[in-house]
């Protein structure tokens, strides 16, 4: 009977993992299936045109604008509201208060950022309509998912590498940056990387703070369309499902490469060797 | 060596040795330590010769390690900690001083679990002089290379300096972690319970470099072995309940101790 309880559990652990990478290759393959017939090089690196299979240029560039813009933005601030908490603050009611603003911003449905962006980044500051205004309301959507990741990412830094590095002399700020930061590069760019899929994913958002105008932006205080509001704009308007596959393979390659970037860059920047 | 005993009123009795050759380099008085509400020390006090190995023995949660960690301002790390009293290093307070950087690189610090950063261990132990300003690659050699010899581990890493610390083993990584302290040039070593992860002959071998060591430096190191304090010390120091109990010649206090609390710890009866 025990045997007998310990294969099912492993069949169902079995299961589960097998599902779970079921999934991903069915949606994937799904989608490669449908849309890869498209892929050419006009489909990529030519202009967009309404009529007809027009290239997808302008939402590759406009796509690349928001992540770019919004994590120049939100990577700083995030790290550094994150090393204020974690590090400096000294953890009382305010830093809980903090903490519970910054989780409950996390669960915020994104199209409630796209109204508050429409209002103030579109009309108040007079933006209107455009990348700009897109790419700061993203921030503040992605804001918060990196100060968490950081905060997660600094609490498992040992005590013990504080305390080893203030032993012998050093100021808070050289601990910091020679120390913590570097050991704690793996967790924030993870928390980048969950960043960088979050804009990418996002469409209510956008569609509220930077439009449709499926046209090569002339600059950030242009109206565009990003790959996202593009997919789910053919889908709506002429049901072409194949065209709308073909931009998600484009979107999952763009995720794959910068994924590949962030991991490569923090591995420059990360001198710590484990 | 005079001893004279001071009779409290409590009943603590307490030695103090008078000065002799080394002289005093920390002087301590009516040290109290709170941890919040919780006080963890009652009115210490000390006197700790230089060049000497000062051992300070007691049971758990005794204030040893508290007391220890006072001596560098580590305790300052922590949230809710206060401190009246004086702590004399070289006859200035180390309390009064806003100097905190300039006090841990006199005095370094060696902790109970080996804490290297996870770097090579060239970069481990140039860690400290490059925080100082020292960019010359030719010093920082030098440096690491003596301080290295310094440990007693220079002929075991010479030929990995530029591979993971966080490859060595356990007793490896102590060494270096001295080493990494000694670095700093510091006149005050203090260790806290440096052998409690280690293995019987790391032991040994962390035990003989304090014997070394203790020509040039003066070292104060926390321990909850007792045969390890009777080997390496010169004086010793019975904690218990955040009071000193009892402060005199390592041999006295383990041959013919004043106090009852104080012989009945060291002959194992609690603890």
């Amino acid at each position: 009977m025990r045997k007998f309880k310990d294969h099912l559990l492993r069949g169902c652990l079995w299961a589960s993992a097998f599902l779970t990478v079921a999934v991903l290759i069915i949606i994937v393959g799904y989608i490669f299936y449908k849309g890869f017939r498209l892929i050419d090089f006009n489909f990529i690196f030519g202009d967009y045109s309404p009529v007809g299979h027009g290239g997808i240029w302008p939402m590759i560039v406009t796509t690349l604008y928001t992540i770019f813009i919004s994590l120049i933005i939100a990577t700083p601030i995030g790290i550094l509201a994150a090393v204020y908490l974690q590090e400096y603050a000294k953890q009382g009611r305010l830093v809980r208060l903090i903490r519970y603003a910054t989780e409950s911003l996390t669960g915020i449905p994104s199209i409630i950022y796209g109204l508050f962006g429409a209002v103030f980044f579109v009309t108040t500051l007079k933006f209107g309509m455009s990348i700009i205004a897109a790419s700061l309301t993203l921030t503040i959507i992605v804001l918060p998912v990196i100060i968490r990741t950081t905060e997660e990412a600094l609490k498992t830094v040992p005590q013990s590498y504080r305390e080893g590095s203030l032993a012998l002399g050093t100021t808070k700020l050289q601990t910091l940056y020679k120390v913590i930061l570097p050991s704690a590069m793996p967790g924030i760019l993870s928390g980048i990387i969950l960043s960088i899929g979050r804009i990418v994913g996002e469409s209510a958002a956008i569609f509220l703070t930077a439009g449709t105008v499926a046209a090569m932006p002339d600059g950030i205080f242009s109206s565009a369309r990003t790959l996202t509001v593009h997919s789910f704009l053919v889908t709506q308007e002429s049901g072409d499902i194949e065209l709308a596959a073909a931009v998600g393979i484009v979107l999952i390659v763009i995720i794959l490469i910068l994924n590949f970037l962030a991991t490569f860059i923090s591995k420059r920047l990360n001198k710590a060797d484990y | 060596m005079g001893t004279t005993v001071i009779e409290r009123k409590d009943g603590v009795r307490k030695s103090q040795m008078k000065q002799q050759s080394g002289g005093t380099k920390i002087n301590v008085k009516d040290l109290d330590l709170f941890y919040g509400d919780k006080q963890a020390l009652y009115k210490v006090a000390l006197d700790i010769h230089e060049k000497e190995v000062t051992a300070l023995i007691g049971p758990s949660g005794c204030g040893k390690s508290t007391f220890l960690r006072s001596l560098n301002r580590m305790n300052d790390l922590i949230d809710g900690v206060k401190i009246t009293g004086d702590i004399m290093i070289d006859n200035e307070n180390i309390y009064e001083t806003n100097d905190v950087i300039k006090l841990r690189t006199k005095v370094g610090m060696v902790f109970q679990k080996p804490n290297l950063f996870p770097m090579s261990i060239y970069d481990n132990v140039a860690y400290g002089p490059r925080m100082q300003g020292i960019k010359s690659k030719k010093e920082l050699n030098e440096i690491v290379e003596e301080s290295l010899r310094g440990a007693a581990i220079w002929d075991e890493v010479k030929d990995r300096l530029k591979t993971s610390a966080l490859g060595l083993s356990g007793g490896q990584q102590q060494r270096v972690c001295i080493a990494r302290a000694i670095a700093m040039k510091p006149e005050i070593i203090l260790m806290d319970e440096p052998t409690s992860a280690l293995d019987p002959i790391s032991t040994l071998k962390v035990e003989e470099l304090i014997a070394n060591m203790k020509k040039d430096y003066t070292i104060v190191i926390v321990t909850h072995n007792m045969q390890q304090a009777a080997r390496v010390s010169d004086k010793t120091a019975f904690f218990l309940n955040g009071e000193i109990i009892e402060y005199d010649e390592t041999n006295n206090i383990f041959s013919m101790p004043k106090d009852q609390r104080t012989e009945d710890y060291v002959t194992g009866r609690f603890g």
